[in-house]
């Protein structure tokens, strides 16, 4: 018998006890709970979001279209930034402003070239007010996993109220599941040492959130 | 690796040696308390946490009493979207199904993201056996590791340990295992941690093989989720060739929609954080990102003996929040090591003898370790009630009964050590339901109090060496109600 078998048997076995159910799934779990906390407007949820990103530790800005080139141009240049990794769909206009050399993300990279780079600046799928949460799908505009985790800094630019919700069972509506996924909440971070809150472990060590109006 | 939880002593011994350590109460003492504060803030912000906390419960019972089904579901979801998935009855063939798949690439070591699953079946050990190196990267891992030592918390398995004794262990192991801590290395956490940073990105970046758990598995779209905070999580899922998840089978949950109750609930519990800083999800292999090659080993290994127990099973339902380690006044005093389990805590006092069974001495001390004060069971965020399962252990444990052993139905004996304990409940029956020798027995108890000891003789003495007897009132309360209300008609 595999083994396959064998637990699947002992499951059934163990279960001879509970009486059959029929009831579907979305009857079966009475879903009580909020699927929002409080009430808040557009802009009183984009707020929310700030504070909570900056509460975690991350750098928050705001700007509007017209301004975004300049300011992420002026947030690589106090950085000193030389490499500066560029998923394949992000809009060219966000970085037409900054000098630092442009690195392509492409499946042929090694580890240890990424590793040289400087600074990341990706697009994000959605944003979670209530937790203070970008949520990367791997979108043209994000570009793979490994490019927003082996630079020290990475720069994430929120498109203001549209991809903002207040919660996480909103966002989760909005997730393709097939997508790998990648939720960042502030920069990397670590409690193991006597419980202190130390960021910047193996992820980027800076998270900078840009959130930008009318693009 | 010389730490081992084989051949641990009894929790009550274990624990009279934990507890004499100054350092280590100072440790636990500090830990548990600030995490403590933080937790109930970070859940009283969301004023639904009783219905999170039910529909937690619930979706996890539905999931247990089907469970064949979204097994079934889940392995078709994940080989459709590319991943290989394997069955393993017990630790020995999860250890055996890992050590082929890695060997089977041609690496000799593989990088690790933090995973109960994993510690429970021993697999470094196994795979050190096979010559594969193993190395953890979680911090609190990597802190146990070099220190040749045992996690003793769910969550921060180095939470024993102070920043001092993290120093030393760094400056004296780390260049055992590759790049050496720096020279003037302090105590502050930050340079710890980028001491940490820098031994380890060296292993990330040329590791071509990773092995994780999972927090939760999603049968209908076979969606994997790790839920970590350093990035060593993201470094091990994303970066190496092949991937190898090994998943206890009572981690699915049904629905993608159901992750939006465990994704609040867990966070919250566990670090006291509205989100954690990172969370992975995976469904099979994704084009050109990531691992090209995705295993998914189910592991029962005492889980589907769990499952036959009507009371015990709902220990399935946890989801490794640590939140009930916290709270608790025994953990916090006799530390994670004392239970002798990867498990420790209360949850690890009704799953580790579930688990393995109660054949050990261990095992079977286990549901003793707790006061039954039930904070573990107010702070559950799926609701266990731990201490009705404690007290359903101690029973199974004291008078024996029908047990399930790897799939088969066994009567289990009552366990040696217990005969005084059936001795006086015996007697307790007998007088209860005999009034008249029950108010003679008070009155003569109440009449000859003056000669009783101090402390009681025989099997009672391990009892009465750590605890104040009670003393016998000089009135029996029955004959004081008859006094002073002159009966039960004194009331009209």
């Amino acid at each position: 018998m595999s083994s396959r078998d064998r637990i699947l048997g002992r499951v059934r076995r163990a279960l001879a006890d509970v009486p059959a159910d029929g009831t579907p799934y979305e009857q079966a779990v009475e879903r009580g709970y909020l699927q929002e906390h409080g009430e808040r407007t557009v802009e009183e949820t984009v707020d929310l979001l700030a504070g909570n990103l900056a509460d975690y530790r991350a750098v928050v800005h705001r700007s509007d279209a017209e301004g975004l080139p300049g300011l992420i141009a002026r947030l690589l240049g106090e950085r000193g930034v030389e490499r500066v990794l560029v998923p394949p769909g992000l809009p060219p206009a966000w970085l037409s402003a900054a000098d630092a050399t442009r690195v392509d993300d492409r499946a042929v990279s090694t580890h240890d070239e990424l590793d040289r780079v400087d600074s990341v600046v990706t697009g994000c799928a959605v944003a979670i007010a209530e937790t203070g949460t970008i949520v990367l799908d791997g979108s043209p505009d994000q570009g793979r996993r490994r490019i927003t985790l082996i630079p020290d800094h990475h720069i994430c630019v929120v498109r203001v109220p549209d991809q903002v919700v207040a919660s996480v069972p909103q966002a989760l509506g909005r997730l393709d599941p097939v997508r790998p996924l990648t939720w960042i909440s502030g920069p990397s971070a670590t409690s193991d040492i006597e419980l202190d809150r130390v960021e910047g472990v193996h992820g980027p060590r800076t998270l900078e959130v840009v959130l930008v109006s009318g693009e | 690796m010389t730490g081992t939880f084989v051949g641990m002593p009894a929790f009550p011994e274990a624990a009279r040696e934990a507890v004499r350590d100054r350092t280590l109460r100072g440790n636990l003492r500090h830990a548990t308390h600030t995490i403590r504060a933080k937790r109930a803030g970070a859940v009283a912000e969301l004023s639904d946490w009783a219905a999170l906390r039910e529909a937690g419960r619930r979706i996890k019972d539905h999931t247990l009493r089907h469970l064949d089904r979204y097994l079934v579901q889940l392995e078709e979801a994940v080989t459709a979207a590319g991943g290989t998935v394997h069955w393993a009855a017990d630790a020995a063939e999860a250890n055996r199904i890992v050590a082929g798949l890695v060997k089977a690439t041609g690496e000799s070591e593989v990088v690790k993201v933090k995973s109960m699953a994993t510690q429970e079946i021993g697999l470094n050990e196994a795979l050190l056996e096979e010559g594969v190196h193993a190395y953890e990267t979680d911090l609190a891992e990597l802190i146990v590791q070099l220190g040749k030592d045992r996690p003793s918390h769910i969550l921060v398995p180095a939470i024993h340990r102070n920043r001092g004794e993290i120093r030393d262990i760094f400056r004296s192991e780390m260049k055992e295992w590759g790049r050496p801590a720096p020279e003037a290395l302090t105590d502050s956490p930050a340079e710890l941690a980028e001491a940490a940073r820098l031994h380890l990105r060296e292993k990330f970046l040329r590791a071509k093989v990773g092995v994780s758990g999972a927090n939760f598995m999603v049968a209908e779209t076979g969606t994997l989720v790790v839920v970590e905070s350093e990035g060593n999580g993201r470094m091990c899922l994303t970066l190496p060739e092949t991937l190898i998840s090994v998943v206890g089978i009572e981690k699915i949950v049904p629905t993608w929609r159901d992750l939006e109750v465990f994704l609040q609930t867990l966070p919250r519990s566990s670090t006291a954080e509205r989100m954690n800083p990172y969370t992975s999800m995976w469904t099979g292999t994704a084009d050109e990102d990531g691992p090209s090659t995705f295993h998914l080993v189910l592991l029962d290994n005492g889980r589907t003996d769990t499952l036959a127990d009507e009371v015990g099973r709902q220990a399935l339902r946890c989801i490794r929040c640590s939140a009930c380690l916290n709270v608790c006044p025994v953990y916090e005093r006799a530390g994670g090591h004392a239970y002798g389990s990867v498990y420790p805590g209360p949850i690890g006092a009704i799953l580790s003898p579930q688990l393995r069974g109660t054949g050990s001495e261990i095992d079977a001390s286990l549901p003793y370790a707790s006061s039954l004060c039930g904070a573990c069971y107010e702070v559950c965020p799926v609701a266990i009630d731990i201490p009705e399962v404690l007290v359903h252990l101690r029973e199974r444990i004291a008078q024996g009964g029908p047990v399930t052993r790897n799939g088969n139905k066994v009567v289990l004996k009552p366990a040696k050590g217990h005969a005084a304990e059936r001795a006086a409940m015996r007697a307790a029956r007998w007088a209860f339901s005999r009034p008249g020798a029950l108010r003679g027995g008070q009155r003569l108890a109440s009449r000859t109090r003056r000669f009783h000891p101090r402390s009681l003789p025989g099997p009672g003495r391990a009892w009465s060496g750590t605890r104040d007897l009670p003393p016998v009132p000089a009135e029996p309360f029955r004959d004081w109600w008859q006094r002073t209300h002159g009966g039960k008609d004194a009331g009209k």
